[in-house]
C-alpha cells in the first residue's frame, strides 16, 4: 500500500465516523426524551473524538505538507469525502437514526477489532483501541433500542421493521470490496471484508431475532460514498457543517 | 406508575465515585426498563469519570419520611449530646480520633 492508498483508509475510517457523529449532533435538543437527547449526542462526541485521531492521521501521510484534522473535515468538497452512504442518510425518525446506528456499528466495532490488531500502522491500531471501548457502547445501545422498538408495540415494530427495510440497501457498500480495501488487506492494515460480513451478518441476525424483526432480503444495493458519490442530502449536510470554518476560517472558541 | 402513560417511570439513580466508597445518590432520569436506566444514567452521570458503578432503583420503591413528621424523628436527638463518642479519655497513643 501506497502512501496515498494509505492515507485514504485512514480517510475513510474518519469520514465514516465524521459524517455519522454529525447526523447525530443533529438530534441536540430534539431527542424523544432528555436522556436519550444525551445519549445520542454522547454517541455524535465519541465519534466526532475518533474521527479527530483518523484525520489528523491522515493529515500527516499528505503528499506535500502536513493537513490538519480541520483542514480535512472542513475545507474539502463533496466529491473528496469517502463515507458511507449508510452514514449520511437523514436522521428521519428516532427508528431510521436507531436501525442507521445499528446497522453500522457492528461493521466498526468488528473492523476497529482488526485495527487494533494490525501492526502495520500501530499510530491507527492505537486509535482503534481506544474507539473499540466506545463502539461496544454505542452498538449496545442501539441494538437494545432496535430490540425495544421491535419488540414493542404494533406501531413501533411496523415504523422499525420499515426503517431496517429502507436503509438495508445501504448495507451493501460496507462490505464491497475496492482497490483501497485490497491493498489495505494485504498490508494488514484493513479487514478482510468477506470475513468481517459473517461476524456482522451473526450479530445482526441475532438481535433482529430477538427484536422480532424480519431481515431484508439483499436485493441490489445503493454503492457511491467510498468513491465520492453521495446522496442528495450529503450536500446540505456538508454545508451546514462547513459553514462557519469556511466563513471565518481562523475561529476558535 | 405516578407518570402519565406517555411518561416513562422514574429512577433514583446512586453512584460510586471510586472502589472503597459508598453508592450515593446523585439524582434521578426516566427510563423504560433497568437496563435502560442504567445506560441513562451512565451517559447523564458519569460522563465526566464521575463513577465506578452505578446502581438504579425505581423511585416508587422508596419510601421516604414526611417532612411533617420531622420534629419527632429528628428534634430528639438535639440534647443528647453524650451519644457522640467524645466523652473517652483517649491515651496518648492514640492520634487523629
Amino acid at each position: 500500500m501506497n502512501k496515498s492508498q494509505h492515507k485514504q483508509a485512514l480517510l475513510r475510517l474518519g469520514d465514516d465516523a465524521l459524517i455519522l457523529g454529525q447526523r447525530l449532533g443533529e438530534w441536540c435538543g430534539h431527542a424523544p426524551a432528555l436522556e436519550e437527547d444525551i445519549a445520542l449526542t454522547n454517541i455524535a462526541l465519541d465519534l466526532i473524538g475518533q474521527t479527530q485521531s483518523y484525520l489528523s492521521l491522515a493529515g500527516s501521510l499528505h503528499e506535500d505538507d502536513t493537513q490538519t484534522d480541520d483542514q480535512l473535515a472542513f475545507h474539502r468538497i463533496e466529491r473528496d469525502f469517502q463515507n458511507l452512504l449508510l452514514v449520511e442518510q437523514p436522521n428521519g425518525d428516532f427508528g431510521d437514526t436507531i436501525v442507521r446506528q445499528f446497522l453500522f456499528d457492528y461493521y466498526a466495532l468488528f473492523r476497529a477489532e482488526h485495527i487494533a490488531s494490525q501492526v502495520f500502522d500501530i499510530d491507527a491500531a492505537a486509535i482503534a483501541a481506544k474507539a473499540i471501548k466506545e463502539i461496544r457502547y454505542h452498538a449496545d445501545h442501539s441494538s437494545k433500542w432496535v430490540i425495544r422498538l421491535g419488540d414493542g408495540t404494533d406501531e413501533s415494530h411496523s415504523r422499525v421493521q420499515k426503517s431496517l427495510n429502507k436503509l438495508w440497501k445501504f448495507t451493501g457498500e460496507m462490505f464491497t470490496v475496492d482497490e483501497i480495501d485490497i491493498v489495505g488487506a494485504a498490508s494488514g492494515l484493513l479487514p478482510d471484508l468477506d470475513s468481517i460480513k459473517t461476524k456482522w451478518d451473526s450479530a445482526i441476525n441475532a438481535v433482529l431475532k430477538d427484536a422480532t424483526l424480519k431481515r431484508p432480503e439483499d436485493g441490489w444495493m445503493q454503492k457511491g460514498g467510498r468513491s465520492g458519490i453521495h446522496t442528495e442530502s450529503f450536500g446540505f449536510l456538508l454545508a451546514e457543517m462547513q459553514s462557519l470554518p469556511r466563513a471565518y476560517p481562523d475561529a476558535t472558541w | 406508575m405516578s407518570d402519565t402513560k406517555n411518561n416513562w417511570p422514574l429512577w433514583e439513580v446512586f453512584i460510586r465515585s471510586k472502589q472503597g466508597l459508598g453508592h450515593k445518590h446523585v439524582g434521578s432520569l426516566h427510563a423504560s426498563d433497568a437496563e435502560m436506566a442504567i445506560g441513562n444514567a451512565r451517559d447523564v452521570y458519569t460522563r465526566r469519570q464521575e463513577g465506578v458503578s452505578i446502581w438504579v432503583v425505581p423511585s416508587e420503591s422508596i419510601s421516604a419520611s414526611s417532612p411533617k413528621d420531622s420534629e419527632a424523628l429528628f428534634d430528639p436527638a438535639n440534647d443528647k449530646v453524650y451519644r457522640h463518642p467524645t466523652f473517652f479519655v483517649l491515651p496518648d497513643e492514640v492520634n487523629h480520633m
